[in-house]
């Protein structure tokens, strides 16, 4: 059997593989018998994945070594560890005023969700180097009952980023009520949903993630999958317009299928206060356990960043119809980064 | 207004924040007249501060006030302190009714133009939705006040209606942070100064504070800037609770809720730590302002940061700090009320 060929969709995205093209491929045959077709690493023949042990202690870890993370010996981490741990005891460290607590989130939080996203997962990130150095706005779908995404898309963001920068997401107040969840939410650089935090972050040149979908995309059925709901009331315009701000459409895959949600007790969600209460095929049928999540494949899409501050000018805000328009066309660009992207891929899960 | 020339009156004189500010203000020699009014004579003399013992909940303070010709009266006498009080009852007494009269005396004083009062960021409750900076002008909508934050919203209500009815005199109010120093106490520098401070398990606020210095520097600025409005007075930048507690060599006891709460009740109880109830919220959710306003409109230029500020607390604390008057063993004046609660209740019936 050939390679499977695949429909261009996408200019950038052809580019992008013409691009790989001209690098070697592995040599080596995959399991169902088809040749591999990842790329070699440089000054091998195999891929990654393929590679012979004896390769890789004659060579050390070139792939690894780029990334930022504990990937040097082990005394060094344990180093590293022993600092952060006096750090954390003195209070030796610094937060910002809306509370991201850098410290933390470099040396432990990075490192936790690194193998839920590149192993887990088997997450892959696509154009996050199109997020720009200055304030953007990054607008993406929201899905997967939990918002697991957010917090997936901060990783990617400050993992794969040239300059590694922070993502402070918009986040419900729902989140900042919960005990532990509250406070590890705010010092991983998230903030209240609110004009006031939204606007102050863009202004200071930070990077920041909305939702616009909020419980609508999040709390939505199985088979409303990757259908985006109601972009709020277009509230993040009007602030990326007030900020002068491009605005950043991202697509995320693989979510949904994280945590399916087939029925919501709304009942339930009631008594307790809650948006929704989700019935995953795992939850709450395992109780605790249902709480895993199913190892679906992401796939986060950056998109090219849109400049509205560029295209309208300030008054702009005051033109409802305008601002429903603009909510609109990111939608759409979304909504089409993720058909494209479903298109694209093989399966949900392998 | 020209500098000097000024007849300040400072209610509240006695405590720390009005003392300090009678002290700045006669160093700084910006006043004529220095008046200080307070029910218990301050511990220390100030040169060129005249003491008056009266109630500012009393008419009399009307006559003080035309009497000794004042044009600028600070209200500092604005407290959450239970002990200083003596109950719940006798603080909502001072705080609201007091300046209720206050205000009323100086809106029969021709004389007077400028009334800055003492409110705090009490006022905003601590809510898990709020902004991460909150600003003066935030309705503050979700968030049911009770206790010291009520007062203040009441107090400020008079004020407001003060300064309807008398748009000629520049009203200043002044939304403090927790302070935190080496001298001052409060609720909070005794919570912090526990050798295991009981937290909330699974909660850590973002924790902002306010240096005494910065504090009686902002009040003088407004004696004399020409400014009128709100404004939140706070030091730069927050600190985690457990930070805070770090920092200060201190070791976290976190606890879960109902047992903090149960626990901070027996602190408050046993006069451990002055701490009124309802600001406990504090210590789940935080609260820190934004302070760009008062930066603009007086030139408040705060030198220490939260951090700072909690660094100076834990190298200079060992000062003797000032004492605070104490008018009453509390226990007595509970005694008291309780017996003129059940002589109430007995008449009832």
């Amino acid at each position: 059997m050939g390679r499977a060929e695949v429909t261009r969709l996408d200019d950038w995205r052809s580019q992008a593989r013409l691009q790989a093209d001209e690098r070697p491929r592995c040599k080596a045959t995959t399991s169902s018998g088809r040749p591999c077709r990842n790329q070699a690493l440089p000054g091998s023949a195999y891929c990654r994945v393929h590679r012979p042990a004896s390769e890789i202690v004659a060579s050390g870890t070139p792939a690894r070594s780029a990334r930022v993370g504990p990937s040097e010996g082990s005394s060094e981490t344990l180093e590293r560890l022993e600092a952060f741990v006096r750090r954390r005891l003195a209070g030796d460290y610094r937060v910002d005023d809306f509370g991201y607590d850098e410290d933390l989130s470099r040396e432990v939080l990075l490192h936790l969700a690194r193998p839920v996203f590149e192993r887990y997962f088997r997450g892959r990130a696509l154009g996050v180097d199109r997020i720009p150095d200055a304030a953007a706005m990054v607008v993406a779908n929201h899905s997967g009952t939990i918002a697991l995404d957010a917090v997936m898309l901060q990783f990617a963001i400050a993992a794969y980023h040239p300059r590694h920068r922070v993502l402070r997401n918009l986040a419900a107040d729902l989140v900042f009520r919960l005990p532990f969840i509250g406070p590890l939410a705010r010092k991983s650089g998230n903030v209240v949903a609110c004009d006031d935090d939204a606007f102050e972050l863009l202004r200071r040149g930070e990077l920041v993630g909305v939702f616009p979908e909020g419980y609508k995309g999040v709390g939505k059925g199985w088979r409303e999958r990757y259908k985006l709901q109601r972009f709020g009331r277009g509230g993040f315009v009007v602030t990326a317009l007030k900020a002068r701000v491009p605005i950043v459409p991202v697509a995320i895959i693989g979510a949904e299928e994280a945590y399916p949600m087939i029925a919501n007790l709304k009942p339930l969600a009631h008594v307790l206060g809650l948006p929704y209460f989700p019935v995953t095929p795992t939850f709450p049928l395992l109780g605790p356990l249902g709480l895993l999540p199913l190892p679906s494949r992401w796939l986060i899409e950056v998109g090219e960043p849109i400049d509205l501050a560029a295209e309208h000018p300030p008054e702009a805000v005051d033109d409802p119809m305008l601002v429903f328009d603009l909510t609109d066309r990111v939608r759409d660009t979304i909504q089409q980064m993720i058909f494209k992207n479903l298109q694209l891929r093989r399966g949900a899960f392998f | 207004m020209a500098d000097g020339g000024r007849r300040v009156l400072i209610t509240g004189v006695s405590r720390f924040l009005g003392l300090r500010l009678a002290k700045r203000l006669a160093e700084e020699g910006v006043a004529d007249a220095l008046i200080g009014v307070d029910l218990e004579e301050p511990h220390e003399r100030v040169y060129g501060l005249e003491f008056v013992r009266v109630d500012i909940r009393s008419p009399l303070i009307a006559r003080v006030i035309e009497a000794t010709r004042v044009d600028t009266i600070v209200h500092t006498n604005i407290g959450s302190s239970l002990t200083r009080f003596g109950g719940r009852a006798a603080m909502k007494e001072n705080n609201v009714i007091g300046t209720m009269q206050l205000l009323a005396a100086a809106q029969r004083a021709a004389r007077v133009a400028k009334v800055i009062m003492k409110s705090s960021a009490a006022i905003y409750g601590s809510h898990p939705g709020e902004p991460s900076l909150v600003p003066e002008d935030h309705a503050g909508s979700q968030v049911r006040l009770s206790g010291y934050g009520k007062d203040c919203a009441e107090a400020e209500a008079y004020a407001r209606d003060f300064g309807r009815r008398r748009p000629d005199v520049q009203l200043v109010v002044l939304r403090t942070q927790q302070v935190i120093g080496p001298t001052v106490r409060t609720g909070m520098t005794g919570y912090l100064s526990l050798p295991v401070v009981p937290t909330a398990l699974g909660y850590d606020p973002r924790l902002q504070l306010l240096h005494e210095d910065d504090a009686v520097e902002a009040f003088l600025r407004t004696v004399t800037e020409d400014c009128r409005g709100i404004f939140n007075v706070a030091a730069d930048g927050c600190v985690y609770l457990s930070q805070a507690i770090r920092m200060l060599g201190r070791v976290p006891l976190p606890l879960p809720l109902p047992a903090a709460l149960i626990g901070a009740e027996a602190l408050r109880r046993s006069g451990v730590i002055d701490f009124a109830p309802d600001q406990l919220a504090v210590l789940l959710y935080g609260r820190v302002l934004d302070t760009r306003r008062a930066k603009q409109g007086f030139g408040f230029a705060p030198t220490y940061t939260t951090a700072e500020a909690l660094e100076d607390y834990r190298d200079r604390r060992t000062e003797v700090p000032e004492p605070e008057p104490r008018p009453h063993p509390t226990w007595e004046r509970e005694l008291f009320e309780y017996l003129k609660r059940r002589a109430a209740l007995r008449e009832g019936v």
